[in-house]
Order: structure tokens, then sequence, then C-alpha cells
């Protein structure tokens, strides 16, 4: 079996009966179990679980009524997501243990389409790093060279679909944990519109800036992907009622007449010089397709990471606050209440976790509200209304995903250098719109390099659309890690 | 600057248990991001509203329709300890 | 030296919704333990609330009826502390915008008249669970938790620091709690924490400008604690004062069984809630035409009913008081002279009767008693037409309490038509007269209230089944004629 077959074409294979979702899953369950201990994708493998659906599936062809166009696509869902009985960690000892009883939406939405959960992926704890290196168990390698991060947060399910160890791919991005990753291991990644895709049911780091987004090897995937898990849910009283078009209806529509602003701010010094020179040379591609190029300017942009370092932490440690032994999770014991609490988040939370946990606190508390967390709710609305500025001008915005590539491992031991990482990314989350990695080139080394395509509010189609033009005219999307 | 008090004390209100060495790594680092933070402060938002929600929704609601409860045994299925239908935990002091 | 009282009072209201304020699990009192709940408010992980809309029309509906004024845009916010009653470790509350602002009580204090006492602020929050101690807080070696109340919706309210004396405090809990229970948002049961009540108080030399130090007291739940505790506490302060110390600002809790307030363990550090905006919530932005909508459901509130029952029944002001203590009182009241259409004897009865056997102000048992008030106003007919005297109607009313029965199937039954047949009436009239010779001379010698012990032998006589007006007439006439 060829692993790393996009969905579109395992679903086309399905149904002219060349294959099946059984044959399929166990190729995958076959190479997880060979390459997963290198990669370390991976937290839960729900093989039980994912053979049941496949049979299910196997049903549905053999009857000519798939249910979606994810029928029998086996995925790997970030372990932030909850499942009703299957343990979800958030790759924290502190839920090492946790079973939920509840199915996050998007679980549930997957189980309807059809779609086969391989297992619960990898992540940095609670969501909060770039590289999952701080997985409370094991770092996930990138597969394009494993001594190399995959990035982070959602670098579990990021390799495993770049690795071949899944079809495709649901992973969180709060400050550019789906983009960023995707850039590293070669796929394409979406973010898309707050409230576009529900979060009950994700574990929350920073509420008004997670967003649940989908990995695909492609475009087509990716598109497909975030169709089934988009609309309306009465559960999140921050999911827009909105209705969901077919996000591959005007994939192929090109972008001619597409008006591309290129930001000032996302060409910065010290940038790897491999990165701006692919996006560039992608940038001139979209042109040579009958898109129109102007120069943008976001200016709030330098102060995007810092705000983010604000609005993260503060609610994060809200967020995370429940988390103190009594109800679920780990419990240490302790002489009395606040003992056993204070043990219990000692022992349970990693060093970043705790590092975040300290500062939001910190920012939160007497006398330093407005300085910190009041500021930079404002300085958020600066950022946004650089988006509305610029979106009353282009109908996109195209930039660099990152500033570097895949990085070694241990390589960024100061959290500051780490949270660096994350520039270009965190903007899209500030203002909630859509944003789009896909593969634009290697560098000599040999590692991924992403191209951003930014995109209006609720415009995902548009972003998709001409990510599609540009994989269309490319093909860095079909190259493959040599995975052994 | 954060101190070394301020460290101790925001610890305890985040229910943190840290060595004397944890607390002065942590110290250290708070500091380092800090000194990237404050640069906020000098950014001028006079007349800016605070943003609190990436899409402005207003006006959400459930209907007061009850939904299903778990049973005592679902709910307490991840306590760490329970004394029959209750959530025990240990004797409470007053911080 | 003399004091002015201030006292300021927080009161937090569970509200009558059918489910709690973020989620769907019912919000009733007294299910087994922690069979209410649900992942949302067990804060798990991942689940998010949702505002249950009956919840805010229940608060807009008490803030109308305090002339509050309803804040064209209000949010949710986190308060932080850790409680291991409390699921998510804060709880999701209002702080910087309200629901509603700036209203007004109007409560009849103890030295006669009413005031009006200011209402600061009204907003929505979410209950606690409850804790069990296993033995007391200070011996326990564990804690228990049932969370059933978690996420129960509570209003809360607090007055402007305006009442001058503990009477007055109970006084204003009582007009508050009538308000709440007419509007049905609130049970009143204090005994089951639905209302409960936490106050301020501070003195001052008598005349001075500037507020003393203000002690907060928790754990007030009823009316006769209120007074109780606030009492205590301001003598406390007032003899301290007096000694020449400084009050201690602080939390002191009242012990109802000892009768004291004692102060709870100074904390280490202040409280530091950390509030910011619920990013899972949006803001409230509530329209025009949705609070008219719940101000043209707003029923007629204790104080303008009781004005119109003075007013349109005639009753005397005390009266009136009694019976709007409860919309489901003044209900009944209303229907049943709208049956029997004689204004005070209804209200006799009601006061008298009715409520020597129902609690006022328990709505539901009002509501769903058997004794309706058509059945009561049937009772009342029966002694306008003679057929059952006033002292039998007390006995049929006991009855209709006891079966639900009729007033006229329980006198059939019994037999307890009253005896209005001038021949029988007559003869028992001559054998009384007959029988009571000194009465007769004391009549005639001038002393005419000496008739009555003699319509009393002939009540006696007949049962308590003579038609008193009948044998009264007919003594008189024997009396005199002869
Ligand atoms: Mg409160
Ligand atoms: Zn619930």
């Amino acid at each position: 079996m060829d692993a790393h077959r996009p969905i579109h074409e395992l679903t086309a294979a399905f149904r002219r009966g060349e294959t099946t979702p059984s044959a399929v899953t166990e190729a995958f369950l076959a190479r997880i179990e060979k390459l997963d201990s290198k990669l370390g994708a991976y937290i839960t493998v729900t093989r039980d679980h994912a053979r049941a659906a496949a049979a299910a599936a196997d049903a549905r062809y053999r009857d000519g009524r798939p249910r979606s166009p994810l029928d029998g696509a086996p995925l790997a869902i970030k372990d932030v997501l909850c499942t009703r009985g299957i343990t979800t960690t958030c790759g924290s000892r502190i839920l090492e243990k946790f079973v939920p009883p509840y199915d996050a939406t998007i679980v549930t939405r997957l189980a309807q389409a059809g779609a086969i959960m391989l297992g619960k992926a990898n992540m940095d704890e609670f969501a909060m790093g770039s590289s999952t290196e701080h997985s409370a168990f094991y770092p996930t390698r990138n597969p394009w060279d494993l001594a190399r991060v995959p990035g982070g947060s959602s670098g579990g399910p990021a390799a495993a679909v770049a690795g071949g160890l899944a079809a495709g791919g649901y992973g969180t991005d709060t400050g550019g944990s789906i983009r960023q990753p995707a850039a590293f291991c070669g796929l394409v990644g979406l973010k898309p519109t707050y409230g576009r895709i529900s979060r009950y049911g994700l574990v929350a780091f920073a509420s008004s800036l997670d967003h649940i987004g989908p990995f695909g090897l492609d475009v087509t995937d990716t598109a497909l992907l975030l169709g089934v898990a988009a609309g309306h849910d009465p559960l999140d009283a921050t999911s827009i009622d909105a209705p969901v078009p077919d996000y591959t209806a005007d994939l192929a529509r090109g972008v001619r007449g597409l008006r591309l602003g290129v930001p000032d701010e996302y060409f910065i010094e010290g940038m790897d010089p491999e990165i701006e020179a692919a996006v560039r040379a992608a940038i001139e591609t979209l042109q040579s397709l009958g898109g129109t190029v102007e120069r943008v300017s976001l200016p709030a942009t330098p102060h995007a990471l810092a705000t983010y370092y604000v609005i993260g932490p503060a609610e994060a440690s809200s967020n995370l606050a429940r988390y103190d032994g009594v109800k679920y999770g780990l419990r240490v014991p302790g002489r009395d209440l606040i003992d056993m609490e204070s043990r219990t988040r000692a022992a349970g939370f990693g060093a970043e976790v705790k590092r975040r946990i300290m500062l939001g606190t910190y920012v939160l508390s007497a006398g330093y509200y407005d300085a910190y967390y009041g500021q930079a709710q404002k300085v958020r609305t600066l950022v946004r209304r650089d988006f509305d500025a610029a979106f009353a001008r282009v109908d996109l915005i195209v930039a660099p995903t990152t500033p570097n590539v895949a990085f070694r491992h241990g390589e960024k031991a100061d959290p500051v250098q780490m949270y660096l990482n994350d520039v270009f990314t965190i903007p899209a989350d500030m203002s909630g719109v859509p944003a789009v990695s896909v593969p634009c080139g290697f560098t000599k080394a040999g590692l991924p390099i992403g191209l951003q395509l930014i995109g209006k509010t609720l415009d995902e189609a548009t972003v998709l659309r001409a990510a599609y033009a540009y994989e269309q005219a490319t093909d860095w999307h079909r190259r493959r890690p040599d995975l052994q | 600057m954060i101190s070394r008090q301020d460290v101790e004390h925001v610890a305890r209100l985040a229910r943190l248990a840290l060595t004397a060495d944890e607390l002065e790594r942590m110290r250290e680092q708070l500091n380092a991001i800090l000194v990237h933070i404050d640069a906020l402060k000098a950014v001028d938002t006079s007349g800016v509203e605070p943003t609190s929600h990436a899409v402005p929704l207003v006006n959400v609601f459930r209907d007061d329709e009850p939904r299903g409860c778990l049973s005592a045994d679902e709910m307490l299925q991840n306590a760490p300890d329970r004394a029959g239908a209750f959530v025990r935990v240990p004797r409470i002091i007053e911080d | 030296m003399s004091y002015d009282v201030v006292i300021g009072l927080e009161v937090h209201a569970q509200l009558t919704t059918r489910t709690k304020m973020f989620c769907g699990c019912p919000a009733t009192f007294g299910a087994p333990p922690n069979t209410q709940t649900c992942p949302i408010c067990q804060g798990m992980p991942g689940t998010l609330p949702v505002i249950n809309r009956r919840a805010v029309e229940y608060g807009v509906r008490t803030a109308l009826a305090f002339s509050c004024r309803i804040n064209p845009a209000c949010r949710f916010a986190r308060k932080h502390y850790y409680y291991p009653d409390m699921p998510k470790n804060f709880q999701i509350s209002q702080y910087e915008e309200p629901l509603a602002e700036d209203g007004w009580l109007e409560v009849d204090v103890p030295t006669g008249g009413t005031r009006r006492i200011g209402i600061q602020r009204l907003h929505l929050e979410e209950d606690v669970g409850k804790l069990v101690h296993e033995g007391t807080l200070e011996s326990a070696q564990a804690s228990l938790v049932d969370y059933n109340r978690a996420g129960v919706p509570l209003m809360e309210t607090v007055s402007r620091p305006e009442i001058r004396s503990p009477e007055e405090a109970a006084a204003y809990l009582r007009a508050f709690r009538a308000v709440l229970i007419y509007l049905g948002v609130n049970d009143g049961n204090m005994e089951e924490g639905s209302l409960r009540c936490d106050a301020n108080v501070s003195l001052k030399p008598a005349g001075a400008r500037e507020l003393g130090t203000k002690v907060e007291i928790k754990n007030l739940n009823s009316f006769r604690n209120v007074q109780r505790a606030l009492e205590f506490e301001v003598k406390r302060q007032a003899e301290a004062l007096d000694r020449g110390e400084r009050i201690v600002q602080e939390t002191r809790l009242w012990d109802a069984d000892h009768g004291y307030t004692r102060s709870m363990r100074s904390k280490e550090f202040a409280h530091d809630y950390r509030y910011f905006p619920e990013p899972d919530l949006v803001p409230l932005k509530l329209d025009a035409a949705f609070v008219e909508r719940i101000a043209g459901e707003l029923p007629e509130l204790p104080r303008a009913r009781r004005g119109r029952f003075t007013a349109e029944f005639g009753l005397p002001a005390y009266d009136a008081g009694i019976l709007t203590q409860s919309r489901a009182l003044a209900d009944y009241y209303e229907t049943a002279v709208r049956a029997f259409p004689q204004p005070k004897v209804v209200s006799n009865w009601v006061m008298s009767e009715l409520l020597r056997v129902l609690p006022g102000d328990d709505e539901r048992a009002i509501a769903e008693t058997r004794l309706t008030p058509a059945r009561l106003a049937g009772l009342l007919r029966l002694i306008e037409d003679g057929t059952i005297s006033g002292k039998i109607a007390k006995t049929v009313f006991e009855k209709m309490v006891e079966t639900g029965d009729e007033a006229s199937a329980i006198v059939r039954r019994e037999g307890l038509t009253q005896v209005a047949d001038a021949g029988a009436l007559e003869a028992l009239v001559d054998a009384a007269i007959a029988g009571n010779q000194r009465a007769v001379e004391d009549f005639r010698g001038g002393k005419t209230a000496a008739a009555k012990a003699i319509v009393g032998h002939v009540m006696k006589a007949s049962g308590g089944k003579a038609n008193p007006a009948m044998v009264s007439r007919l003594v008189e006439q024997k009396l005199t004629k002869s």
C-alpha cells in the first residue's frame, strides 16, 4: 500500500471496490506498529475502535452507501480532543488516566461521517509549545529528519500524516500549532475562522484563541476534512451559525483576478533566507497564475507576539485551575487540601505549563490587569484592525508560515527563542481569520518550507482555492519523507 | 521586574508547590519573558476598545430544557478518591 | 456614645429555572448526591457553558421590579479562587458589567412608614456544590463533595449601605423575598438555602459623615438570624468603639447556635480573584424589545397590590399587608372575593382560618390547596343564607381541610344545618327561660346583657345548630313580653 495516498484517492478506490477501509486501516496499524516507536506520533492507538469502525465502513461501501467523503478515512486525532471511553491525556501527566464520559463535537461528527480514528496523537502538554518536545510522555520526531522536531503543538497528527501513519488528521491552533507543524512536515494545515469548528470537547488552553483544524496531504483533502468538521454547535456559544459550503466546489477556479497582499512585516531580519526565497518564488508563481500582488502593511504585527504571551497564559492559568486532584486526574497526597492540590499540580504539570500558569496568574493578579491583560486586549484590537484594513484592499494575504524550518530537538531550550517561532502565525489566531499553510519548497538540507495564505473571516473557500491553484502548479506536496 | 516574593505569591495563588530552585529559575524566566511583554506598555491604545472575542457574536442562549445527567458512578469514575456517592478531599485548612 | 448604624445586604437567590445556569442538568433541590451533574457543571476538560435564556429573563424581571437600569450590554466574567465545591476553581459571574444597576426597594420601617433602600447592582452567576465535613470543619480529616448544586443559577443583589438598623435589615429581606416570590423567580426557602444573605455592618459616631470600618457577616439564613446577628454585631462594635478600640475589617461568621459572630480565620493574603471576561461566553446585548417583553409580563407587585386591596376592597392596611404577602395568597383572596363579594368577611376567614392551616407565603401550598377560593366562598354563602351558624362553619371548615369536600356536602352529610324552625326554637327558648330564672330577673332588673346568657343556653342545647340571630330575637321578645 502507498501510505501517502490522499483521502480523496482512497475513498475513490473504496467506491471502485479496489480496496476497503479495513485493508487500509490494517496497513496503517501495521505501519504504526513498525514505525511509531521511532516517530512518537501517537499517545494512544485505538486499534479495536479503528477495526470496528473500518468494518462498518466496509459494509457501507459494499452497499454503495458511504456516508460522507471521509467515510473509511483513517485519521490521527490530537489527544486534546475528548473521546468518550478513550483516555484523553492532553499530553499531560495530570490527565494521564482521564477517560472522558463524553465526545468532543468534532469526534461525534467524524464518527457520523464514518471516519476512522486510528489513535490519539501526541502533542505538547496542553498544546503549549512549538516542537512537541513538551509532551509529558515522549517527544514526536519529524519524519523528514528524526533528529528534528515536527513543530508543535500538534506535532503528533502532523508527523503521523507526513510519516504515512494516518491519511489525515486534526490538530489545534492557538498560536500556530497547526500551520507551523504543517510547514515543518510538508503538509497542508488549515486554521479556520474562529467559531467555524465547535470547540466543545477541545481541552482548553486559551479559549479565545483555540481553533481546531485539519492536516491533509493535499488541499483537496484539507477541504474535505474541513467540510465535515465545520458547522454550528449549540454546545459552543462561540460557534458561528452560518451555512457550511462545499469547500471543494470552487477549488479549481484559479487565482485569476484575486488580489494578493504581501505584508512588509512578515519578511523580517533574521529569517531563514531559504524561506524568504521560497516564499517570494511562490508569490511569483501565484502572480503568474493570474493573481495581482500588492504590498500591504500590518503594522501591529511586531506586538502580536507579546500580546499573545499575555492573553494565552492568562486564559490558560484560568482554564487549568480545574486540575487540582479533586474530581479527576492525578492526585498526589498531601497534609491537607491545599497541600494536596499544590503537590498534585507541581507533579502533574511540566515546566512549560507551569511557566505559563505562573505568567498568566501574574498578569491577571491585582494591580497588573490593566497594564497587561487590559492592554493586550486593546493591542489585539489593533491587530484585528490591521487585517480589516488590509482586507478592504486585498482578498488574501500571502506570507511565510514560519521564520525558520524544523529545528533540532533541544535546540531551542530558551523559552523566548521557542516563542519567536510563532511570530507569523499568531496574528491570524488573534484576529480569528482563516489561514492555511501549504508546502512551497525545501531547503538544501531537504526540510519542508510552508507558504501561508490568510483570508477574510469565513472565507476559507478563497484561501483553499488559492492554495489549490498553487499546489496544482507545483509538486512540493508530492514529495514524501523516506521513513523506514 | 518580578521579585522572589512576587513569584512565591503567584505560586501560592496558582497552587503550585515549587522548590526553592524552581522558584529561582521561574523568577529568571518570567523576567526574561516580561522584558518582551513590557514592550506592550509603550503601544498607544488610547481610545481603543479591548477585543475579548475574535468573532463579534452576542446573545447566544440555550433554552431552559433539561438534558441528561451523568449517573453518580459515571461522574465519579475519574475521581481519585470517593466515599459512597461523594468525592472525598483531604481536610480543608483555609489559607 | 451614640452611633449611626450602616448596613448593606448582599442576597444570593437561586432562580427557579428548570435547569442550571450553563448546562441542562435539573436545578431542583434534594436529589441524591452527585446525581444531577454532567461534564459541563463538573467543569470537565473541554466542556463549555451556554447561558440559560430563562435565567436572564428572570434576572431582567427582578431588575425591573426593583426599578433598576438594565445595562444595554453586559457580560460574564471569571472569578478565581480555589475551593473543592467549585469544579472549575473559578465561578462564572459578572463583574464590571452586571445585568442591572441602580434600583430600589421600598421597605416598611420599624418606626412606621416606608423607606426606599437603594439597590446598587444585580447580577447572575453560578452556585457552587456542597461540602459535608466528616466532623466539624476544624476537626475533620476529610470533606465530602456533592456537586448537585454546582451551576444552579444564582442572582446576586447588593443593596446600598442605606439600612439603618437590624430590624430594618430584616424588613428589607422580607420585602425582597416577597418581591422575588411574586415574580416567581425564587421559592423563598431560606432553610433549603435558596435565599442566602450576607451583610456589611459599620458604625459611625451619630451624625458623622465618614463611614466606619465595615465588617462582613456571613451565614445569615433566616429573618431571625439576620436580625439577631446584626444586633449582636452592632453591640459588639459599639462596645469596642466605646473602649477606644479600632474595628478590624474582616469577615465574621454568625453562629446561630451560640448567638454570636466570630472572626473567620484571617487570610494569609487577601483574595485576588483575577477577574477577566469569560471567553467561552459572548456578551449580552439586551435590546429594548427583549426588556419590554419582560416588562409587559411583570405581575402587579406586593406594594401596588396592597394599595389596591385597601382602595378597591376597603380593607384595613393590616389585612392588605397580610393578604399580599405572596402572589398565590393575594390571587386566592381576589378569586374568593369575586365569588363572595364581601371583602372584609373573606379577609377575616382567610386570615384567621386559612392561614392557620397554610403558610401564607408558601406559593405552592396555597395554589394547590383543595380548599379552593370557590369552596371557601361556598362556605361563606351557607353562613350568609342562614344554613349554618358561624360557629358551625368553623367545624365545617376543619372538615373541608381534612376531606377536601364542598361545604354543602359536609353540612348535609353531618346534619349540621342550623335550626331555623321557629316552633322548635321556641320550645328551646321556653325551656331555657324556665331553667334560668335568675337571668330572667337580672334582665328585668335592667341588666339587658343577661339575655346573652339565655341565648347561650339555647345555643348549647341545640348543639350549636340554632340560628343565633333568630334565638336572640326570640329571647328578647319573650323576656320583654311576659
Ligand atoms: Mg456572588
Ligand atoms: Zn450539568
